[in-house]
């Protein structure tokens, strides 16, 4: 192993190490662990008991008469996630790469690009929640006087799903602008200026070129972006829709807006206050975490294109 | 042709900053106007943000918030910069056993984000401590109590600001971004440093330190505004008011009833995003370089 280890102290080492480490132990390891145990009790937060159920907490989530509702929200929550991550990285890839053409007044552009970067999806749902108020709101005011429509964004499902994905997308475009705009400054010109004189038209440079050299950065967003959207979306739903409403059947189980993080905090918090079940699906997200994680690692980087190192 | 061409582009650029902004710009008018023009679709400037300011501050707690908000941002901050930059200093400039073994471990806890842990990290925080250290050692010495049965002992941290930092105080992210930047240091700086005879502290205060500002300053930026956006955490575990923090203020003076004073809530939007862009602003060429993104390699 390559390092620069310079110093022989024996204790010293450790000691840097034990605050960090300490820390882990007690607020990621020990609760993931507990994550597991508690998975196996059913519990009742208001009644506050505990039995011990084994896997009884994963099996009614998957089988029997909460089966359907819980599928619906797994599903829902990848619909999200891919919908949030396939629109926020692709419109930011296409505005970056244009901001950063040689066009005039570039350098304000992409200032005025990236200043969003700090959003917060609590902000963001709190902006959205009163822009798109159906009576209040600015949105339909402008709509009922130009074509005489008043939609209900929240109280309609398919709507308040796609302002939540609007939402959520526009939140973190500032963000994806920042990297995507930072990674732009590192590719090359004379690959653009060679292929244009090769006769490439600008499409196919953007699909040939820029696309391919983003890689690595669409790789590292990708992962962010996931996690805000199994995560992080949290605050942006409670505020804007409270992980409501509910679909015609079959996506009558749950509010169409509650993804997965959405609804261990319904079990573990409120509603049925049952703490085993919470943990329980808190475990299926960080399966899936892992998995998608190790995917990512197995596949994604074999495309990645790393330039020249 | 490319004149055409680049007024397309400036157009396409043009309308992309305009629904970046929109949101932001519509949200800092309505902060400016009365309670009748905040509810009409007019766009126009009002008069009244100093008053909507004061309203959303002392009548809606919004200052509350933001202090809290600021106390758990900083001190998170500054905690989780000084212990990753310690713990990246001992993986790099120190051998000894189960190195490997120990950055694996920080580097696993990536693939763990807090959010999914909330129901057992809120036992954990919240549950009451032991009476006393005989009762603390009595469920410490049973391996089976303490692995394999809910946790009996907590810190008994609800609603307080040690709920809301010390859980976060170390980062696999920081670890890891000081290590690499240590490691692309040149070693023969550290040898020199070495048989001139400095001391390990000595070492990181005249010579890490200062090589360091650019990883510093992009960890801050990172940290701060993380800490500074986190909602479902500080919802779930500080249920008094005047300890909220700010982003969960906000869906407070929303409340649930008729009659929402959208004007102090703008007001209020528009404050909370000021400092996390502040940070951002002020520390934003550290930010590009920390992550050696506008250097060229």
């Amino acid at each position: 192993m390559k390092d620069n280890a310079v110093f022989t102290s024996r204790v010293l080492p450790w000691l840097l190490l034990l605050p960090s480490f300490v820390i882990l132990l007690v607020f990621i390891y020990y609760p993931a662990l507990q994550a597991w145990v508690l998975s196996t009790y059913r519990s009742n937060l208001f009644l506050n008991t505990r039995q011990f159920v084994g896997l009884d907490n994963f099996r009614l989530m998957f089988t029997g008469p909460l089966a359907d509702k819980y599928i619906q929200v797994v599903i829902q929550t990848f619909v999200y996630g891919a919908l949030v991550v396939g629109l926020g990285l692709s419109i930011a890839m296409v505005v970056a790469t244009l901001a950063s053409q040689n066009v005039r007044g570039a350098r304000i552009y992409r200032l005025l690009l990236i200043w969003p970067f700090a959003l917060s999806p609590a902000v963001a749902g709190t902006i959205f929640l009163f822009m798109f108020n159906p009576d209040i709101g600015s949105v339909n005011q402008v709509l009922e006087s130009l074509f005489g429509i008043k939609p209900r964004w929240l109280d309609t499902p398919i709507l308040a799903f796609s302002l939540v994905v609007l939402a959520s997308v526009w939140k973190n475009l500032g963000y994806n602008m920042v990297f995507y705009l930072a990674a732009l400054q590192n590719v090359p010109k004379e690959l653009g200026e060679a292929a244009a004189i090769d006769g490439a038209g600008p499409i196919q440079r953007f699909f040939r070129i820029t696309v391919p050299m983003l890689s690595p950065m669409t790789f590292f967003l990708l992962f962010t972006n996931l996690t805000f959207a199994f995560f992080e979306s949290y605050g942006l739903i409670d505020i804007v829709t409270s992980g409501g409403p509910v679909g015609p059947p079959p996506a009558d189980g749950a509010g169409l807006t509650t993804t997965m993080i959405y609804q261990v905090t319904l079990d573990g918090f409120g509603g049925s206050g049952n703490t085993g079940l919470a943990a329980a699906l808190g475990n299926v997200i960080l399966v899936f975490t892992i998995l998608i994680t190790l995917l990512q690692f197995r596949y994604g980087s074999r495309r990645v294109q790393y330039g020249d190192n | 042709m490319r004149r055409r061409n680049a007024w397309i582009l400036h157009a396409v650029l043009i309308a992309a900053v305009t629904i970046i902004a929109f949101p932001i710009l519509f949200a800092v008018v309505k902060a400016t106007q009365t309670r009748v023009d905040v509810l009409s679709p007019s766009l126009i400037p009002g008069t009244q943000f100093f008053e909507n300011v004061r309203n959303v501050f002392l009548n809606a707690n919004l200052l509350v918030f933001m202090r809290n908000s600021f106390i758990a941002a900083i001190a998170v901050t500054v905690g989780k910069t000084t212990l990753s930059l310690m713990a990246g200093m001992a993986l790099v400039y120190f051998r000894f056993p189960f190195k490997r073994v120990i950055f694996g471990l920080i580097l696993l806890t990536l693939m763990i984000p807090i959010q999914v842990l909330v129901v057992p990290l809120f036992d954990i925080v919240s549950l009451q401590p032991p009476e006393s250290l005989e009762a603390w050692w009595r469920w410490l010495s049973r391996p089976d109590r303490i692995l394999f049965q809910p946790a009996e002992y907590g810190f008994g941290w609800a609603n307080t600001y040690a709920a809301l930092i010390v859980p976060f105080l170390a980062s696999a992210t920081g670890t890891f971004l000081f290590r690499q930047h240590f490691m692309a240091i040149p070693s023969s700086l550290a040898d020199a440093a070495r048989i001139d005879g400095a001391t390990p502290w000595q070492f990181l205060r005249r010579i890490l330190v200062p090589m360091s500002w650019n990883t510093i300053g992009a960890l801050a930026v990172i940290e701060f505004v993380y800490v500074w956006n986190q909602y479902l955490w500080p919802k779930v575990i500080i249920r008094r008011e005047e300890l909220q923090v700010v982003q969960v203020g906000l869906n407070l003076i929303i409340g649930t009833g008729e009659g929402v004073e959208w004007g102090y809530v703008m007001a209020g939007a528009t404050l909370s995003l000021v400092p996390p862009l502040l940070v951002f602003m002020l520390l934003q060429e550290q930010f590009m370089r920390g992550f050696a993104l506008s250097d060229s390699k």
